[in-house]
């Protein structure tokens, strides 16, 4: 654990008693900033979150949540800011590095890898493969066992994930809820940290819906750290145990789903009112 | 008619030694174009780079071996050149770069003199001396009755095709190891390999470097068959019908490049050759097309087959439809 990592430019709180390891932020935003043109698409001032929780990212269309996600997991470049991922500066980093690191992001329209089959697509997650290198690619025995444990290990996964019996299909077979759940399974085959999904229900129809929060839920259980984009507020305010509202590429209100649900500023920028008496 | 000599005849261009050089070409941009989805529109210029890398290299006085490293290096130099400065972009702006690379090479190769290191618009001739030097087949034909080669022909067809079958292996190999599953999810969605932790731009460099080394060895063996290279036997055309036959074969099939290669070539000979008689025994009339448009017309049948192959097996000859099926979501 990098208990002694506080060096990052946070003033501390006038007392603080020495935090235990998991309360620092698996993911620590500052100062971010990313202009396209005279718009500004994502301006967070600070965003911490807490490992082995789940986050909801909620806001209206064009609030800056996809592009948020963009730049934590590089692929895209802000014009200013540091983030941090587990202790460690990530800044600017190439997308694929900070993948190796433990984020794994999914996308808003799943990119199921279709003329594969379901079986490869978990495969190629797999993190430091040898046969992944051109020149042991060619010697099989360098790589076989661990290609074996692999197998084993996605065909648990697949399982799971209720997509076994799809295992030698082609991805682009399966169904929009499917490919969800694939792209899902997919990203835990990668052994991440922390997830951050892109609209993981988006859709999807209720049945898979209910089982998709059911496995980040189990997930959350198990120690991993969930951050989602969501328009589904049925969905947020069902499992989400902080909510952060953007808008306009700001953080325009940060606390529990009910608080945030509440807030005047979430209400008028994104939510509605219901009809005034 | 004589269709016996003509079958013959287009069984020999078949499985002759330029067919073996198509095939080669072909397994390398196979390589880029059906397991990597590169877009790599100037294969011949790895096919110049390996063509006058042997015969400039034996031209100016060094021996035969040295100008098969000389070709196999400025291939790869070429990919990199290639590769450095596009593949982190689209993949359009390879396909940019690439079609417009050749034909500077070639401008390049033909600007100089007869006194020049590429000897210009002249070319260079005799260089393989070495090569059929090494010939362990005596005089005479080898075959059976038309189907016949010369022992020339022979050892380079053996050596053409042994070194098909060397690659293949090595690119069937790769193509199943995690390596190849990797540039199978880039050519899918380089997002997607790219998020799961793959270092896209590596993969996609090694892709187009290894399968430009293919295209120079292709180059080689064309220019030894010939003894003769010239800048202007090497026109944007040349990868196009490398395409072709990666298209006919099948793209990301194992096989495919070999087998287009020989189908490709059969068919532009048996056109020519049927075309040819069917002209001298007067069933096409002169009128109509005469023995000067064959050259021509060849090509409009392998067109009209190629868009045929497109309609009715968009697969290829040995691709998997339900692949392209995938393609209408």
């Amino acid at each position: 654990m990098p208990t002694e990592q506080s060096g990052h430019s946070s003033p501390p709180p006038p007392s603080p008693p020495p935090p235990p390891p998991s309360a620092i932020p698996i993911l620590r935003i500052e100062r971010l900033r990313k202009q396209f043109g005279g718009i500004v698409a994502v301006d967070v001032e600070r965003l911490d979150v807490a490992r082995g929780t789940i986050t909801a990212l909620v806001g209206p269309n064009g609030a800056g949540k996809t592009t948020l996600f963009n730049l934590v997991c590089g692929f895209d470049r802000p014009q200013s800011g540091s983030w941090f991922f587990d202790g460690r500066d990530v800044s600017g980093r190439p997308a694929h590095r900070i993948a190796r690191s433990g984020m794994i992001r999914t996308f808003q329209l799943t990119k199921a890898l279709s003329k594969m089959s379901v079986l490869d697509n978990m495969l190629v997650a797999g993190a430091a493969q040898r046969g992944e290198h051109l020149l042991s690619g060619l010697v099989p025995p360098t790589w076989r066992s661990q290609e074996r444990a692999l197998v084993d290990r996605a065909a648990v996964m697949l399982e799971r994930f209720e997509l076994d019996r799809m295992a030698s299909e082609y991805a682009g077979t399966l169904s929009g809820g499917q490919r969800k759940l694939l792209e899902l399974a997919r990203a835990l085959m990668a052994e991440p940290s922390m997830l951050l999904l892109d609209e993981p229900t988006a859709g999807v129809n209720p049945v898979l819906v209910q089982s998709i929060l059911t496995h980040v839920l189990a997930l959350r259980d198990d120690g991993m750290t969930i951050l989602f984009v969501e328009h589904n507020m049925d969905v947020v305010m069902s499992i989400s145990g902080r909510v952060v509202c953007m808008a306009e590429g700001r953080v325009i209100a940060d606390g529990s789903p009910d608080a945030v649900a509440a807030d005047e500023a979430v209400i008028d920028a994104y939510l509605g009112r219901r009809r005034e008496a | 008619m004589d269709i016996v000599a003509v079958l013959a005849d287009s069984f020999r261009t078949a499985f002759g030694p330029i067919a073996a050089a198509y095939a080669l070409a072909a397994v390398g941009l196979n390589l880029h174009f059906g397991y990597t989805g590169l877009l790599n529109f100037g294969h011949v210029a790895f096919m110049m780079t390996g063509a006058y890398g042997v015969a400039v290299t034996v031209d100016q006085g060094g021996p035969l071996w040295l100008g098969f490293i000389v070709g196999v290096v400025g291939a790869v130099v070429l990919g990199l050149l290639f590769g450095l400065p596009t593949l982190r972009l689209r993949v359009e702006y390879l396909a940019i770069v690439t079609i417009a690379a050749g034909e500077v090479l070639r401008t390049l190769l033909r600007s100089g003199g007869e006194s020049s290191l590429t000897r210009g618009v002249f070319g260079i001739q005799r260089f393989a001396d070495d090569f059929f030097a090494a010939n362990p087949f005596d005089r005479g034909s080898y075959g059976w009755g038309r189907f016949a080669y010369s022992e020339r022909g022979l050892w380079v067809l053996v050596i053409g095709w042994s070194l098909v079958a060397l690659v293949t292996l090595v690119v069937v190999q790769l193509a199943r190891s995690p390596w190849g599953r990797v540039l199978r999810a880039i050519r899918e969605d380089e997002d997607a390999a790219r998020s799961l932790g793959k270092n896209v731009f590596v993969y996609k460099l090694q892709s187009l470097v290894i399968g430009g080394v293919l295209g120079a060895l292709a180059g080689m063996l064309l220019a030894i068959d010939r003894q003769s290279v010239n800048p202007d036997t090497f026109l944007p055309v040349l990868t196009f019908a490398v395409f072709a036959i990666v298209i006919l074969g099948g793209p990301g099939s194992r096989l495919g490049p070999v087998v287009g290669a020989i189908v490709y070539w059969f068919v532009i000979q048996f056109t020519d050759r049927f075309l040819r008689e069917a002209i001298a025994v007067g069933w096409i009339p002169e009128s109509v097309i005469d023995s000067t448009d064959v050259g021509a017309v060849r090509f409009v049948l392998v067109g009209a087959m190629l868009m045929g192959l497109i309609i009715w097996r968009p697969q290829g000859l040995l691709g998997r439809r339900e692949e392209v099926l995938l393609d209408a979501d």
